[in-house]
């Protein structure tokens, strides 16, 4: 078992994030503690990817601050994130990975064990050798999932990590981040898709035109939503 | 006798003085690519990679310095290693270095400007992983280039044809002197004024004979490598 890792919790104090005349978040105050996942709802350009990059550190934000374990401007060590659209870097997937592994300090000799390790987590063992750019989506979000990983990270952020997946594909990454989230990795997820939130959530956030509408533990937010926007998105109605 | 005829006879026999010409030459060009991709690859990488006043110009200019006249770099490097120059008491004028150091310049600039094409198009790719590994400023160079390595071998091909071909910077600073400094392209120019085409056109078959074979090899040391990493 990990110790309470000092990235935890990740704090948002009067978060904004502006670009020119465009408001991206607006003065988000929120609190993502270990523990269940936190899953972040809300329809496309609500600012859900914003609020992952912002909470990764690989942006800073407008106004307002954000702390891990209570350090401003904590580097990324225990902290990792796998994109909607995951950078394959032109080598094979093992590669890949072991990339990520000198990229995290972790000492070279473990590198051979770990990666097959990380490989077989994410059902790609036989894949090793493959150039990652040839593998197929799935495939590719898979090697995203074990890349982020291979990190050891306290706190995982995934982006829509089943955006473009089929059904199959969709089933194995998240049991992959049912894994992860049993490992005690405090899991982070945007998604526009409810029947995930429902699968997955601990919390839930709710995103609207970059303002926290509504957040709480998932059952009472799914069961009593006490906003008309969190009631019209879970009645499927479109929210714009 | 036809001047192909004679020409390819001379090709086949092995001339010894021939097989000189050709050696020199390639030892130049490719001295000369492996120099200036030394310098280019990391000034390319460097421009893509770096914000600093007057980058959009430096990226005009660079550009602008792959159409480098081979003349105009002759003349320049001439200046610079004569006796009166800068650099004279080096005493590198009308040497096979001297030869080196012109297409240098000449091929610096193209492997530079298509290095730092290349280098920035895969940074927007990269950028958000390379930066969430929380990977250092020499890290990330070091990984563009090793994934850009296929796009380069190109810039690299497109350098050695420039050397390959040019025949004014190294005239000007080589002296085009029998068995010193004579390359493929200056004594093709020679034995074309004096009127020994036969020779002049073996050495142009054997220039582009040779060009093609090392396009061949790069493109399928490329395809190889790209089958392996994608």
């Amino acid at each position: 078992m990990r110790a309470p890792c000092e990235e935890l919790p990740v704090v948002f104090d009067g978060v904004s994030v502006t670009a020119g005349p465009v408001t991206i978040l607006d003065n988000i105050s929120l609190s993502l503690a270990a523990g269940a996942p936190t899953v972040l709802i809300g329809p496309n350009g609500s600012g859900k990817s914003t609020l992952l990059r912002i909470a990764m550190g690989l942006m800073p934000p407008s106004r307002g601050r954000v702390t891990w374990g209570g350090r401003e401007n904590a580097p990324p060590l225990k902290r990792a994130i796998v994109f909607q659209r995951p950078a394959m870097l032109r080598r094979s997937a093992a590669a890949n990975i072991r990339f990520a592994l000198r990229a995290a300090g972790i000492p070279r000799a473990g590198h051979a064990a770990r990666t097959s390790e990380l490989l077989e987590l994410v059902g790609l063992g036989g894949l090793a050798d493959r150039a990652a750019r040839r593998l197929s989506g799935g495939e590719q979000q898979r090697l995203a999932l074990a890349r982020a990983l291979a990190r050891d990270p306290a706190v995982l952020f995934l982006d829509e990590p089943t955006a473009s997946l089929d059904p199959t594909a969709t089933k194995a990454v998240e049991d992959i981040i049912r894994a992860v989230s049993a490992r005690n990795i405090k899991v982070v997820m945007a998604t526009h898709d409810l029947g995930e939130a429902r699968r997955f959530a601990g919390d839930i956030v709710m995103l609207h035109r970059g303002r926290v509408v509504e957040a709480g533990p998932a059952a009472s937010f799914l069961d009593t939503p006490k906003t008309a926007e969190a009631r019209a998105f879970l009645a499927g109605e479109l929210l714009i | 006798m036809p001047a192909e005829l004679s020409a390819f006879q001379l090709v086949l026999s092995g001339d010894p003085a021939l097989f000189a010409i050709v050696r020199l030459s390639l030892v130049v060009s490719l001295s000369a690519v492996l120099l200036a991709a030394l310098m280019g690859i990391p000034l390319g990488a460097w421009i893509a990679l770096t914000n600093f006043p007057g980058r959009q110009g430096a990226i005009v200019l660079l550009n602008a310095l792959m159409g480098l006249p081979p003349v105009v770099v002759g003349l320049a490097v001439y200046l610079a290693l004569s006796r009166s120059g800068p650099l004279g008491s080096w005493g590198l004028l009308f040497t096979p270095r001297a030869m080196i150091i012109a297409q240098t310049v000449l091929v610096a600039p193209i492997i530079a400007a298509l290095t730092r094409q290349t280098i920035e198009d895969l940074w927007l790719e990269y950028r958000d992983e390379l930066t969430a590994m929380n990977l250092g400023p020499l890290g990330r160079v070091a990984a563009l280039i090793w994934d850009a390595r296929f796009s380069l071998v190109t810039a690299l091909l497109a350098g050695f044809g420039r050397a390959a071909a040019e025949v004014g910077a190294i005239i000007i600073v080589g002296g085009n002197i029998d068995g010193f400094t004579r390359t493929m392209t200056t004594a093709i120019a020679l034995e074309t004024s004096k009127g020994d085409l036969p020779l002049a056109v073996g050495l142009g078959v054997v220039l582009i004979a040779i060009v093609i074979a090392i396009n061949a090899l790069a493109w399928t040391a490329r395809r190889a490598g790209e089958r392996l990493a994608g």
